[in-house]
């Protein structure tokens, strides 16, 4: 029983690293447009200079 | 449908891809739009930005093409687009590349884009409280889940022999996650209930505020107390179904109000304005005033209402009249905002502009007609209306019942009233509504209609009568050669070969019948006459009767007409049809087999209007009807108690569109049509109408058959809650499974007939 006072904190924290990741994708945007990010995914074109995203 | 089927299916549009459309129908919008070295807007840090609509993106797939493209061109810093919304966001380098070279880029992609004011769009409203909800829901699913892991715990260890030390402490650190979480994601519900409360009416979350208030404060009272039972968990659940269905509310009407937007930037334009010097300047049109000359060019929208100044042109008036036949107009004629200008550049003296004009009044007309709409309380707040009181009197009869008759302390009773206000809390019905209301407008979407908001689902499914607009809507609105009166049979040859030089729609219509061929040489065209060229040495004219000249008196004819005259031989009469949809008459059958009244009323001529309506098998018509007189009529409807489903395209139908309990238009239609309709289709077929019913029919069923299973539930539990056997463990069962039930049941939306 002792070992909750460590696993229950733990499992909290790494709970919540997830929930933050989750507000911070939401801050930066990037659910806004999900059609246009899934077929930006399947583009191969090699040629494109890499741009800085602007969002 | 099989797989196979639904690809084969010749309602998806082939365009780049088979997908078809998955954002908003293309709407139709002016041969060119704004000018978008109006809109560009150069920064502080010397780079230019500017947020367009394109027009042409019907399938994201185009989108990795568009955006590489104009990466790759020197002085392009960014191109991002937004694939769901369909805008697309550009900045540069001034210094480097200018803004036509990359709207030619986007033209040989095969892309035309409108610009418009994204401070004057203002399109973050929506978003916001879409983003608010999605927020609270993460926090709401993630104390949700770890709470519930701590219940399980709990749940076993009172069947076992957990101590109540342990218990206490599982009990503390369930608090003290929940606590904070209840607070963040709970603020939607309160600060609606308080809302509500304070108009003095009560809507679906007046009972979810107090059940989750009463459940969270007797579950820290306990806690304190080391009690056996705390609700911290079933609290949380609520809140996480219930934002969930508040979030696909939410993201149904954000979709709809980017389209919106979108037409709105449509019709911004900007303006050429010619000072008294004679210099032009390309001017946004709010700074366009009375008074300004305006140059229109060729194929452009005329941006403000005023009398024409100089030039002779023909005006496609089809926003104002529906029709798409083109007016003459001279010095001295009335032109207004929104029209095409077709053959030849006018200069426009302003008398209105911007939100002056016709069309911004009419759009505002549209605009207060429909707060009537937004008064259809919806069927969720008016199950709650009843649905409240009767809760709250059960809690507060097991609390009073338990403290008399039970003779139980004011702990106990009180933890079983809040029992009861938990089980009997709406969360299933939260679900209910939007589940099946998402899934119905997808499921749409992949037909090619597209439906702005879920309420409007709901009042599709009530109606008892259509009534249909003719040109545009039961028709495609395009001319159609229908025959040739007298003449060689190389007369359609020839008249072909002067149509090719006009975009006139009727000169269309002679060079699609008469496929490809060659064009005459030096055909001049006439405004509001017609055509003229030298072929072989003698004059060939095409156009009015009485311009032409040497034609027979003509005979009655349900349509168009024009003449093809060769030298001095006898005019050639040829008349169009402005074909119905392909399956209208299937339509208006299947509308009638199944029990609605269909009504024609349009504003064209009578005969024309008795024509169609015969072939179509539609018994009531009205011709010559000006918009006035439809309004009339749909209030006629209104007061027999019956509910119409008004079906048009024009800018004559739209305040008819506001006033009808629902409405539908085309995707041809007027821009302020659109806005004003609750249901734009694309497409030439009629089929989408009948589909959209059908479909808001079935999802009314369903909605019906969830809210039937979400209170069943509740029915089962009320009893055993009165009755103090409702421990924690038997409420999140009892909401998980109704909320999972009423989900499961909503898919059916999806499948077949």
């Amino acid at each position: 029983m002792a070992a909750l006072v460590y696993l229950i904190p733990a499992a909290l924290l790494l709970g919540g690293f997830g929930l933050v990741c989750f507000l911070w994708a939401l801050r930066t945007r990037q659910f806004e447009d999900l059609d246009g990010a899934a077929w930006r995914a399947l583009h191969d074109d090699h040629d494109d200079r890499l741009k800085d995203d602007r969002d | 449908m099989t797989l196979h089927a639904q690809i084969d299916d010749p309602g998806l549009d082939a365009g780049c891809c088979t997908f078809g459309s998955l954002a908003a129908p293309a709407a139709r919008s002016a041969a060119a739009g704004a000018d978008p070295r109006a809109y560009a807007v150069v920064g502080a840090d010397g780079i230019a930005r500017l947020d367009a609509v394109v027009e042409t993106l019907d399938c994201p797939s185009c989108v990795p093409s568009i955006e590489g493209t104009l990466a790759r061109l020197d002085g392009v810093i960014g191109a991002r687009v937004n694939a769901g919304q369909r805008r697309i966001h550009l900045e540069w380098d001034p210094e480097r590349v200018d803004v036509e070279r990359i709207v030619a880029t986007l033209g040989g992609l095969g892309h035309r884009i409108a610009p418009y004011d994204a401070a004057r769009l203002g399109g973050g409203e929506v978003d916001e409280v879409g983003q608010g909800l999605l927020r609270a829901l993460a926090v709401a699913g993630f104390a949700f889940a770890n709470v519930m892991l701590v219940s399980v715990a709990v749940w076993a260890g009172l069947a076992q022999d957990m101590g109540p030390g342990t218990r206490a402490f599982l009990h503390w650190v369930s608090a003290l996650i929940a606590m904070p979480a209840i607070v963040y994601a709970g603020r939607p519900f309160f600060r609606s209930a308080l809302g509500a409360l304070r108009a003095g009416t009560s809507n679906m979350d007046v009972p979810i505020a107090i059940g989750v208030t009463l459940a969270t404060a007797m579950s820290l009272f306990e806690t304190t107390r080391n009690g056996e039972h705390v609700y911290f968990d079933a609290a949380l659940g609520l809140l996480f179904f219930l934002l969930i269905g508040r979030f696909l509310d939410r993201s149904l009407r954000g979709r709809a109000f980017a389209a919106a937007q979108n037409l709105l930037a449509l019709r911004a334009v900007s303006a050429l304005v010619i000072g008294a010097d004679g210099t032009t300047e390309v001017r946004a049109i709010e700074a366009v005033r009375p008074g300004d000359r305006v140059a229109v060019a060729t194929g452009e929208t005329v941006p403000v209402d005023g009398r024409v100044a100089a030039g002779r042109s023909e005006v496609d008036a089809s926003l104002v009249t529906g029709e798409s036949l083109p007016q003459a107009v001279a010095p001295g004629d009335l032109v207004h905002a929104g029209t095409v200008n077709l053959a030849a550049p006018i200069e426009v003296e302003t008398a209105a502009a911007g939100s002056q004009t016709l069309l911004a009044e009419i759009a505002a007309m549209m605009d207060r007609a429909g707060q009537a709409k937004a008064r259809y309380v919806r069927l969720a707040d008016r199950i709650s209306q009843i649905y409240a009181p009767v809760i709250h009197a059960l809690a507060l009869a097991a609390f009073a019942g338990w403290m008399t008759l039970g003779s139980a302390d004011w702990r106990a009773s009180l933890m079983i009233a809040v029992a009861v206000l938990i089980v009997t809390c709406p969360c299933a019905l939260g679900l209910a509504v939007p589940a099946v209301q998402v899934g119905a407008v997808g499921r749409l979407l992949k037909r090619g209609a597209y439906v702005k908001s879920g309420d409007a689902l709901e009042r599709l499914a009530r109606i008892d009568t259509v009534v249909f607009d003719k040109t545009g809507t039961l028709t495609l609105g395009r001319p159609r050669l229908d025959g040739i009166d007298g003449g060689a049979a190389n007369a359609l040859a020839l008249a072909a070969t002067l149509a090719r030089r006009s975009t006139h729609p009727l000169s269309r219509a002679i060079a699609a019948a008469a496929g490809d061929g060659a064009a005459a040489e030096g055909v001049h065209e006439e405004p509001g006459l017609g055509l003229e060229a030298l072929v072989d040495g003698e004059r060939v004219r095409l156009g009015r009767g009485d311009w032409v000249g040497g034609a027979a008196p003509a005979l009655p004819h349900a349509g168009t007409e024009i003449w093809l005259r060769r030298g001095e031989a006898p005019a050639v009469r040829f008349r169009f049809v402005d074909a119905p949809r392909p399956d209208a008459a299937e339509v208006v059958a299947t509308l009638k087999d199944r029990g609605l009244r269909v009504i024609l009323l349009s504003g064209d001529r009578e005969p024309v209007v008795a024509a169609l309506a015969d072939q179509l098998g539609i018994g009531e018509r009205q011709g010559e009807c000006l918009p006035s007189g439809k309004i009339a009529v749909l209030q006629r409807l209104a007061a027999e108690g019956r509910r119409v489903a008004m079906v048009g395209d024009g800018l004559n139908d739209a305040p008819a569109l506001a006033a009808a309990f629902v409405s539908l238009s085309p995707s041809t239609a007027a821009d302020v049509s659109q806005t004003a309709a609750d249901v734009v289709f694309s497409g030439d077929a009629l089929a989408p109408v009948l589909e959209c019913w059908e479909v808001a029919r079935k999802a009314d069923a369903l909605v019906r058959q969830n809210v039937a299973l979400a209170l069943g539930y509740n029915l089962i539990a009320v009893p055993l809650a009165i009755a103090g056997l409702v421990t924690p463990l038997i409420a999140a069962v009892v909401m998980s499974a109704s909320s999972l039930a009423v989900t499961g049941n909503a898919l059916r939306v999806q499948r077949g007939r």
